[in-house]
């Protein structure tokens, strides 16, 4: 088996995740695609490491953690503060802008 | 060069695990299965990181992401609202599809983009893993890339304090004394004190039978509102009359007979005592 096949797996975890982000309405569950999206990039990251022989790879797919970390952190405030002041998480209701 | 035939067996299986926990992440209508498919997936991802020789990524993937990052999220999906289904309705006509027929496309235009590479020979950490894998990071963050490093700790301490301002929450008013507290439940009229228990004046005392009131009506207060709101309330209170008039009958019966058959009324009485039981 070849390496690529790592690739085309993170290709297909990257597509649903982002066809979830499209599709989904639950904040939360936005927010999830969104984290699938960034592991999929670290996997052909790690992948690409290994093809190159390496290990610069590995430092980006670590610094894409760090980085997914302190979205993940500021993100869910904003979901936990959106929630308080309109008791939903679904991003229909953040219309407040809309004409 | 390829790679070990175990490993191609691990990747086969462990590929399909994961699609299937994406795309329970992107279906699933409630956001703790959801929550649940990502870490599934997340877990896999992590096996894969060890098998390519990522072993302090495989490990950080474990620690940070199934660990933290996942219970934070299950955390919020607490304090939403677990029971909170999303709901399955378009808000934009024909949207669905067309996300669908995008991601088809997306997805096409990435792979063949990869097969289109010619990947067939690949290098393997062996080399560069030689010194160690977490010891051949080190050097590289702390040397080629410590501005990086520099820069995403104060990316972690905006990200702390930002989390911090949003979810605080200024009081606008003084707190209220106990005092007052106890003024205003006195006002509303509630019961002040604590609410009678169950089985009071009843011929039992399990949670789910309501006391009797004086004039002989169960009262609802003394159940649990829990129980109450499921209709799990056993009422007894019917239950003795209807043997009364199971007596009386039986008396008449016995009164109208010529010769008294004892056996068979302790036999009727039993029974229905077992049935009332």
């Amino acid at each position: 088996m070849n390496p690529v096949y790592y690739l085309y797996l993170a290709a297909l975890l990257f597509t649903i995740g982002a066809a979830g982000v499209l599709v989904r309405k639950n904040a939360i569950i936005v927010f999830m695609c969104v984290e699938l999206m960034l592991n999929a990039c670290n996997l052909a990251f790690v992948t690409f490491s290994r093809l190159h022989g390496n290990l610069d790879g590995q430092i980006i797919a670590f610094f894409t953690m760090v980085v997914a970390a302190a979205e993940v952190v500021v993100g869910l405030a904003i979901i936990v503060t959106f929630f308080r002041s309109r008791h939903s998480a679904s991003v229909d209701d953040a219309d407040l802008m809309k004409l | 060069m390829t790679t070990s035939t175990g490993e191609a067996v691990q990747f086969w299986v462990l590929a399909i695990v994961a699609v299937l926990g994406a795309l329970g992440t992107v279906t699933m209508r409630k956001a703790v299965h959801s929550a649940l498919c990502l870490a599934g997936t997340m877990i896999v991802l992590a096996v894969f990181y060890l098998a390519q020789g990522a072993y302090f990524l495989g490990i950080v993937q474990i620690v940070v992401y199934t660990g933290a990052v996942m219970m934070l999220f299950l955390f919020v999906v607490m304090l939403v609202g677990i029971t909170a289904a999303d709901s399955l309705k378009e808000t934009i006509r024909g949207q669905r599809v067309a996300t669908v027929v995008t991601g088809v496309g997306f997805g096409v235009l990435l792979i063949a983009g990869l097969a289109n590479a010619h990947l067939s020979a690949f290098t393997g950490l062996g080399a560069a893993n030689s010194g160690g894998n977490v010891e051949g990071l080190a050097a590289l963050i702390f040397t080629k890339y410590v501005w990086a490093f520099e820069i995403t700790g104060a990316l972690l301490i905006t990200a702390a304090i930002g989390a911090m301002v949003l979810t605080h929450r200024e009081r606008t008013e003084r707190a209220a004394t106990q005092r007052e507290m106890a003024e205003q439940r006195v006002r509303s009229g509630v019961q002040l004190p604590p609410l009678p228990a169950p089985g009071v004046y009843a011929r039992h005392n399990a949670v789910d039978i309501p006391g009797l009131l004086p004039d002989g009506t169960p009262s609802e207060l003394t159940v649990n509102a829990t129980l109450r709101s499921r209709g799990q309330v056993r009422d007894l209170s019917g239950e003795p009359l209807t043997r009364v008039r199971e007596l009386e009958d039986g008396a008449d019966d016995y009164l109208d007979q010529d010769r008294p058959v004892r056996r068979d009324t302790s036999a009727a009485n039993g029974s229905s005592e077992g049935a009332a039981q």
